[in-house]
């Protein structure tokens, strides 16, 4: 079995109008290469679930700036001014949710799990309408679980199966956006042959991965460049 | 001379039990692992890694970051892990203590750290869980805004970010502790005085100067 494909070949299966998981936290284990093959698309209309839009004109916000997102799903977009001006010009819609419930999230719907309550949010208004249920004497809200069309995710190593292990804190939204989409791309740094990743260092396992493609950019002191 | 924001970071350290788990908030919690000793705390950064150390000049990994995305280093017996295991590790109870900044604190220990009125609600972050999961919530922040209002108020006017309220707030210039539903003035800091914290002050307080919180002794 070999996935590896082209990142030509693996944005080929996102269409207008779907949902997308982003893996990283800002660029920190964002699948750069990914992001900006698809930048490359006349793909729009995208609702995107990532913790943040990237930065301004770099990994999602690349997309941003474009006007391929229609909707932004996640926990934290100030630190991307372009995602205020953009909302506040009616081009973005945008879905706040609390970074744990967010994670959680996307974790229910990979683990087959409609939803869950948690006691984040009670009392605030994100979470105005929500269901309330009290569980051993104190509040919690219903969250319903999240699921993606497409899952585009970054990894450190991969082998031909789909194997994953992660670099430090790029692991963040990885490893949970890879069991909750129907179709998943993993972005790695290096790609190595079956068994040279020790099985208890795997951290995805290869059934969560659909396409695996070789980075070509990465994150560095300078900002974004050419591996 | 230290800014009024390293000596809140400095008071703020010694509330700090060796062998806590510690989870720093973005801006001035940042700045209390410079007084920490060495090694006495497991500091721990929501996006994935417990035991976050001080960077060390030859040992820069751009895709090793806190909270506030800004390159950390890491200590022996370092772990990395996923966001949804990090958020079951806050929300479940297994971080000790939360450090987080404020733009408002109220009379029934609410906090507001999130949004302000009128401005676009668009970044929450992990705010919500940590002050719902974090066994003790200890809120830094200035006594005052820049215009000199009171940040220590009646009634939180910014959305509050959870029904739990705080613990502690250390400002430049006192302790408060809630203690049984009050806020209790624990301690002034050197060059302060009672009349002009209670001038600054909006919420109520008693005063209970000395105090010395229990420890609990191992049994």
């Amino acid at each position: 079995m070999n996935k590896i494909i082209e990142p030509s070949s693996a944005v080929d299966k996102i269409f207008s109008g779907q949902t997308l998981m982003v893996g990283g936290f800002g660029l920190v284990g964002a699948p750069l290469t990914l992001i900006e093959e698809l930048a490359k698309r006349d793909v729009n209309q995208l609702t995107i679930l990532s913790n943040n839009l990237g930065e301004p004109g770099q990994g999602l916000g690349l997309l941003l700036r474009q006007r391929q997102v229609k909707k932004a799903v996640g926990s934290y977009f100030t630190s991307n001014w372009e995602v205020g001006e953009a909302y506040n010009q009616g081009f973005l819609e945008i879905e706040l949710m609390p970074q744990g419930t967010f994670a959680e999230s996307i974790r229910a719907g990979g683990a087959g799990i409609g939803g869950f309550y948690t006691k984040t949010g009670v009392g605030t208004e994100l979470g105005e309408r929500k269901e309330v249920r009290v569980i051993h004497g104190e509040k919690y809200l219903f969250e319903p679980s999240w699921r993606a069309d497409v899952a585009l995710i970054k990894a450190y190593q991969a082998d031909q199966m789909g194997n994953l292990t992660y670099h430090k804190t790029a692991r963040n939204f990885n490893p949970v956006m890879a069991t909750a989409a129907d179709y998943v791309i993993a972005e790695v740094d290096e790609i190595v042959a079956c068994g040279q990743l020790p099985p208890e260092n795997i951290v995805t396992p290869h059934l969560f991965v659909d396409a695996i493609v070789q980075s070509r950019r990465m994150l560095t002191r300078e900002g974004v460049v050419d591996r | 001379m230290n800014t009024l924001k390293e000596v809140i970071a400095r008071r703020a350290a010694a509330e700090l039990e060796a062998g806590s788990i510690v989870n720093l908030g973005i801006g001035i919690p940042t700045l209390i692992t410079q007084y920490v000793p060495p090694d006495s705390i497991f500091f721990h950064t929501e996006n994935g890694l417990l035991g976050v150390g001080a960077l060390e000049p030859n040992d820069y990994d751009p895709l090793r970051v806190n909270a506030g995305k800004l390159p950390v280093g890491e200590l022996k017996g370092a772990s990395y892990f996923d966001s949804a295991a990090s958020f079951g590790m806050i929300r479940g109870g297994h971080i000790s203590v939360a450090v987080l900044g404020a733009l408002q604190v109220d009379a029934q220990g609410l906090v507001a750290n999130w949004a302000v009125p009128n401005q676009n609600i668009i970044g929450v972050g992990g705010a919500m869980d940590l002050l719902v999961g974090a066994k003790k919530v200890i809120i830094t922040m200035l006594h005052t805004t820049k215009n000199n209002q009171p940040k220590l108020i009646a009634s939180c006017t910014c959305p509050v970010t959870s029904i739990r309220p705080a613990d502690l707030v250390i400002t430049e210039r006192a302790v408060f502790r809630r203690l049984e539903n009050t806020w209790y003035l624990t301690e002034i800091l050197e060059g302060n005085s009672l009349d002009t914290i209670r001038r600054d002050t909006a919420f109520a307080f008693d005063i209970l100067l000395n105090f010395r919180e229990r420890k609990e002794r191992p049994l």
